[in-house]
C-alpha cells in the first residue's frame, strides 16, 4: 500500500480493500502465535520498545529452493543485526552416505578378507563427517551493521566455529545488490564495495555476503533496505 | 577475578555519535552470563619484593574497573581525526589539579602519547549525592573542547554518557531528546590483551603512510604505548590514586626476572665467541679461489655461514626494537633450540646398539654393488642395448673409458674402507650441532660418493653437446646458410665445392654417431637426476627446519590475542534509554598468514629454470645445475 498513491476517497477505499485481500490467513496465524512472545518481551522491558520484530515473517528460500530464515534484530537506531539461518544437516543424507560407504567396505572385505578395510572405512566416515561439520557446513551467517563504526560479517559453522571479518566504515563505499549470470540462471547477491580511504572514488574490492546460504531476492531486498537506512544516517 | 582496568575509547563524531570503550570487567558485574570472557586463571607466580605477594587462593579479590571504580576523572587520549577518545585510567578523589597536570605532562614526555583529562566518571555511593554538580564544575578546571560525563547508578545495568561541548564560553548540554542529540556507542574491551597485541599487517611506527591511519590501529597503538601509565598501583604512595587493570598490584615472576638479568652477560659472551669465529674465517688462506669454490659447493659450509648470520642476529645484546625484529629473534632462537634437540635425538639413536659400525659395515658392500651395477650397465650399452645397433668403435671407446673410471673409484673406496668406521663415528658427532648440520653432512657425503656419476654426466653431456653443435652447424652448411654472429641470425652464404664436400661428409659421420652419444648421454643424465633429486629433498628439509617460524605458530596457538588480524564486536544487552554497548574482542591472525608473515628468509633452493627451459637445456646438452642456492635474500 506504500506504493499506491490514492487520489481520492474512492481510490483509497479500493486500495484498502485490495491490500486487505492480500493478507493471507497464514500471516494472521503467525501473528497470533507470536503474541505471547511479544507480550513477554514487553513485560521484560517494562514497557519500553522491544527488539522483537513485529511484522509478519515471510517464508524465504535460497537459490536452490531450500527454506531459510531471516532474523532482524534492531539493537539501536544505528545498529542492526541480520541472521540468515541455513537448513540444518539432514539426518537422512548422513545415514544414506554412511550406509553406502559401509556397504562398499563390506563388499571389499568379502572379497579380500582383510579387516583393515573395515576399520579404514569407519575412520574415513568419521573423519569425513568431522571435516564436513567443522569446515563445510555453515549453520548461520550474520551481518552486524553499526553506523559510523563498521560492518561485521560472521559465519558460524555446524561445529560451533565462527569466522568473523570486520570492515571499518571508512573503507566501506556502499552495500549493493549485484546480479551474477551463471550458466543459465541469474543469481542476485548482496555485496559490500570496499574503497581505499586515500582514493574514495574507486572500488578496490567487492565482498559478497551470505555466500553459503544464498538467499533469494526478496530476502536480500529487506536486508538491503535496512542497511541503506543506516548508511544514509552515517553519511 | 583479576583486577581489570577498563579503558574507554570515546568517539565523538561530528554527526554527534560517540563511542566509549571499557574493559569487559563491566560484563562480570552486569552480565554474569558470559563466563567465557572471564580469564580467571591468570598466571600465578610468586611476586618479587617490590610488588605484592598474591596467593593463589585469593581469586575473589574485588576487581576495580571503571565500572565499579569510585568516582573520579577519566584520563586518556582523544584520537585525532576521528571523534573518539580512549580512556586509560581513572584518577580518584581527592586530588590536586596541579598534581594531575604535572603527572600527565611527565607521562606525555615518557610515552609520546598526548594524554589529557577526558571527563568525569561518577558512581555515587551512599552519602555522595552532590557529586554531579561537583563533576560539572570540574570541566572548568581542565579546559577541553569536549567534556565527557559518564555515570552509573548502582543496580542499573547500563550507564549514561553525556557530552558537554565547550564553545568558547557557552556550555551546551545535549542530553535531552533522544531522537536528535548525540548518539553514543560504548565499546568494551580487555585492556591487557589490546596492550600486548600487534595488529597486522605490521606498519613501522616511524612510517607516515596514510594521512588517516585506521582508527583501530590508533587505538592499539595508544594502549600499547601507554604502558608506563599502568605502573602506578594502589600500593604506591603518591599524590594520585589511579584505577586501571594493574592497580591492584603488578605481578611478576622470579624466573623471568632472573632470566632477563642473566641473558645480557650470556649474550655478550656469545657475541665474543662469534667474533672469534669471524676472525678465524677471515684468514687469507681461506680466501683462495679453490677453497672458495669448494666451500660454495659444499652445503655444510653454506649452512654454517648461514647459522653464523643467524647467531649474530639472535645474540646481539641490544634489545629488539620493533615487533618484527623481536619475532625474528624469537623464531630463530626457538628453531635453533629445536634443531639442537632433534640432532641430539638423532645422536642418541645412532650411537645406540652400535648402529654406526653396522652402517659402516654396509657402506662398502653397497658401494661395491653400485659399481657392479654400473659396470653391467656399461656392458649392456656396449652390446646392443634395447635392440639398437650402436657404432661399434665409438661404443668400445666410450665404454672402456667409463669402465676405467669405475675401476679407479672402486679401488679408492677399498683403500678407504678401514677408516670408514672411524670417519663415520666422528662425522655422526657433528649432529650435536643440529639436525640441519647432520643433513648437510649427509648431502655432502652423497655428493662425494657419487662424484663419478657427476663426472660421467659431464663427459657425456659435453660429448653430446659437441655433437649437436657440430650437426646443426653442418646442417646449415648443407643448406647453404651460415650463422652471422654479428647480426645474430642465419644468412645465406656461397661455399666452395670442396668446403661443401667435406662438410657433407662430416655431417654424415656425425649423424651416424649421434645415437651412440645420445644414448650414453641419456643414461648418465638420468643417473645424475636421481642423485640431484635426493640432494634436493635433503636441502628442502634443511630449508624447512631453518625457516619455519615455530615461535610465531606457538604464540598463535597459545596466546592468540598477541597476533591480531582485526577485531570482532558483540552487542551487549542493555536497558532501553542507555547508549549502545559493544564488546570488542581480538580476532586472531589465521595460521597461513602467520606462516607467510613470519617465515625466516633463507637461502632457499629453487629450480633456476622453468620446466620448459630445463627440457630445452637437456635436449641441447647444456650442463644443468637445477638447484641454485641464492644468497640471503628475502623471497
Amino acid at each position: 500500500m506504500r506504493y499506491a498513491r490514492p487520489k481520492n476517497a474512492g481510490d483509497l477505499k479500493a486500495t484498502i480493500r485490495a491490500t486487505w485481500a492480500l493478507i493471507t490467513p497464514e500471516q494472521c496465524h503467525r501473528l497470533v502465535d507470536s503474541m505471547p512472545r511479544r507480550i513477554a518481551a514487553v513485560i521484560q522491558a517494562k514497557g519500553a520498545p522491544t527488539n522483537v520484530i513485529s511484522m509478519a515473517e515471510e517464508e524465504f528460500t535460497d537459490i536452490n529452493g531450500n527454506s531459510i530464515s531471516l532474523d532482524c534484530q534492531t539493537h539501536s537506531d544505528f545498529c542492526r543485526e541480520f541472521t540468515v539461518t541455513s537448513p540444518k544437516l539432514s539426518l537422512r543424507k548422513v545415514m544414506v552416505y554412511t550406509c553406502f560407504v559401509w556397504l562398499f567396505a563390506y563388499a571389499v572385505f568379502f572379497f579380500t578378507e582383510n579387516t583393515a578395510v573395515l576399520s579404514s572405512a569407519i575412520i574415513l566416515t568419521l573423519a569425513g563427517m568431522m571435516i564436513h561439520i567443522h569446515f563445510v557446513k555453515v549453520d548461520h551467517e550474520t551481518l552486524l551493521i553499526i553506523g559510523s563504526l563498521g560492518v561485521q560479517l560472521s559465519s558460524s559453522y555446524a561445529s560451533g566455529r565462527e569466522s568473523t571479518i570486520f570492515i571499518e566504515m571508512n573503507k566501506l563505499k556502499d552495500i549493493v545488490i549485484n546480479e551474477a549470470v551463471y550458466m543459465h540462471s541469474i543469481i542476485y547477491y548482496l555485496c559490500i564495495l570496499i574503497k581505499d580511504p586515500a582514493d574514495p572514488e574507486t572500488v578496490t574490492s567487492v565482498v559478497p555476503l551470505f555466500q553459503s546460504s544464498n538467499p533469494r531476492l526478496n530476502c536480500l531486498v529487506q536486508v538491503y533496505r535496512s542497511c541503506q537506512e543506516i548508511l544514509a544516517q552515517s553519511r | 577475578m583479576e583486577n581489570r582496568f577498563s579503558v574507554s575509547l570515546a568517539r565523538v563524531r561530528t554527526g554527534l555519535l560517540y563511542r566509549v570503550l571499557f574493559s569487559y570487567d563491566f560484563m562480570l558485574t552486569f552480565f554474569g552470563s558470559m563466563p567465557a570472557l572471564v580469564n580467571a586463571h591468570r598466571r600465578v607466580n610468586l611476586l618479587v619484593v617490590g610488588y605484592r605477594i598474591r596467593a593463589t587462593s585469593q581469586k575473589s579479590l574485588p576487581f576495580k574497573c571503571c565500572n565499579t571504580a569510585d568516582s573520579g576523572l577519566l584520563v586518556g587520549r582523544w584520537i585525532p581525526g576521528h571523534n573518539s577518545a580512549v580512556v586509560l585510567a581513572v584518577i580518584h578523589y581527592p586530588f590536586i589539579p596541579g598534581q594531575v597536570k604535572k603527572y600527565l605532562s611527565e607521562l606525555q614526555s615518557q610515552t609520546q602519547v598526548d594524554l589529557t583529562v577526558l571527563g568525569s566518571w561518577s558512581m555515587p555511593k551512599e552519602g555522595q549525592e552532590g557529586m554531579d554538580s561537583f563533576l560539572k564544575d570540574l570541566s572548568t578546571i581542565f579546559p577541553q573542547k569536549c567534556w565527557l560525563q559518564l555515570s552509573r547508578e548502582i543496580g542499573k545495568r547500563g550507564f549514561t554518557c553525556q557530552v558537554v561541548q565547550n564553545n568558547g564560553r557557552l556550555l551546551q548540554d545535549r542530553e535531552q531528546k533522544n531522537g536528535e542529540g548525540d548518539k553514543i556507542i560504548l565499546i568494551h574491551y580487555d585492556q591487557r590483551k589490546v596492550m600486548l597485541s600487534q595488529l597486522h599487517p605490521v606498519q613501522d611506527v616511524g612510517q607516515k603512510s596514510d594521512v588517516e591511519a585506521s582508527e583501530l590501529r590508533l587505538v592499539f597503538q595508544t594502549v600499547a604505548q601507554s604502558q608506563p601509565l599502568f605502573f602506578l598501583d594502589k600500593y604506591d604512595d603518591g599524590p594520585l590514586k589511579l584505577s586501571h587493570w594493574q592497580s591492584e598490584g603488578r605481578e611478576a615472576s622470579i624466573i623471568a626476572e632472573l632470566l632477563k638479568q642473566a641473558s645480557v652477560p650470556v649474550c655478550i659472551f656469545l657475541t665474543w665467541l662469534l667474533s672469534l669465529w669471524y676472525w678465524f674465517c677471515s684468514f687469507r688462506i681461506l680466501h683462495l679461489p679453490p677453497v672458495l669454490f669448494i666451500s660454495s659447493k659444499l652445503s655444510t659450509c653454506v649452512q654454517s655461514v648461514y647459522r653464523a648470520v643467524h647467531f649474530r642476529t639472535v645474540f646481539s645484546p641490544k634489545k629488539a626494537g620493533t615487533h618484527v625484529e623481536f619475532m625474528r629473534k624469537a623464531n630463530i632462537f626457538v628453531s635453533f633450540l629445536v634443531d639442537i634437540a632433534l640432532g641430539l635425538l638423532l645422536i642418541s639413536w645412532l650411537y645406540r646398539e652400535n648402529r654406526i659400525s653396522k652402517l659402516a659395515d654396509t657402506l662398502v658392500p653397497v658401494a661395491d654393488r653400485v659399481a657392479k651395477e654400473l659396470q653391467e650397465l656399461l656392458e649392456w650399452l656396449m652390446g646392443a642395448p634395447a635392440g639398437l645397433k650402436m657404432n661399434r668403435a665409438l661404443d668400445q671407446v666410450l665404454g672402456r673409458f667409463f669402465l676405467y673410471h669405475i675401476h679407479l673409484w672402486i679401488s679408492y673406496i677399498h683403500l678407504m674402507s678401514p677408516f670408514i668406521e672411524r670417519i663415520l663415528w666422528y662425522v655422526g658427532l657433528s649432529a650435536c650441532l643440529g639436525l640441519t648440520f647432520a643433513l648437510s653432512v649427509l648431502s655432502d657425503i652423497v655428493a662425494l660418493l657419487t662424484f663419478h656419476i657427476y663426472c660421467f654426466y659431464v663427459y657425456g653431456a659435453r660429448l653430446y653437446c659437441l655433437t649437436i653443435y657440430g650437426l646443426s652447424s653442418l646442417w646449415r652448411l648443407f643448406r647453404g646458410k651460415k650463422w652471422n654472429v654479428l647480426r645474430q641470425r642465419v644468412d645465406s652464404c656461397s661455399y666452395d665445392l670442396d668446403q661443401l664436400f667435406i662438410g657433407t661428409l662430416l655431417f654424415t659421420i656425425l649423424l651416424f654417431l649421434l645415437p651412440t652419444t645420445a644414448l650414453y648421454y641419456l643414461v648418465f643424465t638420468l643417473l645424475r637426476l636421481v642423485v640431484v633429486l635426493f640432494q634436493g629433498v635433503i636441502h628442502l628439509s634443511v630449508d624447512f627446519i631453518n625457516s619455519f617460524p615455530l615461535f610465531a605458530i606457538g604464540l598463535r596457538i597459545c596466546r592468540p590475542y598477541r597476533l591480531a588480524e582485526g577485531v570482532k564486536f558483540n552487542v551487549l544487552c542493555q536497558e532501553p534509554g542507555t547508549p549502545l554497548h559493544l564488546m570488542m574482542e581480538i580476532n586472531p591472525l589465521k595460521c597461513s598468514s602467520v606462516l607467510q608473515c613470519y617465515r625466516t628468509p633463507t637461502y632457499s633452493c629453487y629450480p633456476k629454470d622453468s620446466w620448459a627451459g630445463l627440457c630445452k637445456k637437456l635436449f641441447v646438452g647444456e650442463l644443468i645445475y637445477p638447484w641454485k642456492q641464492k644468497t640471503d635474500k628475502t623471497d
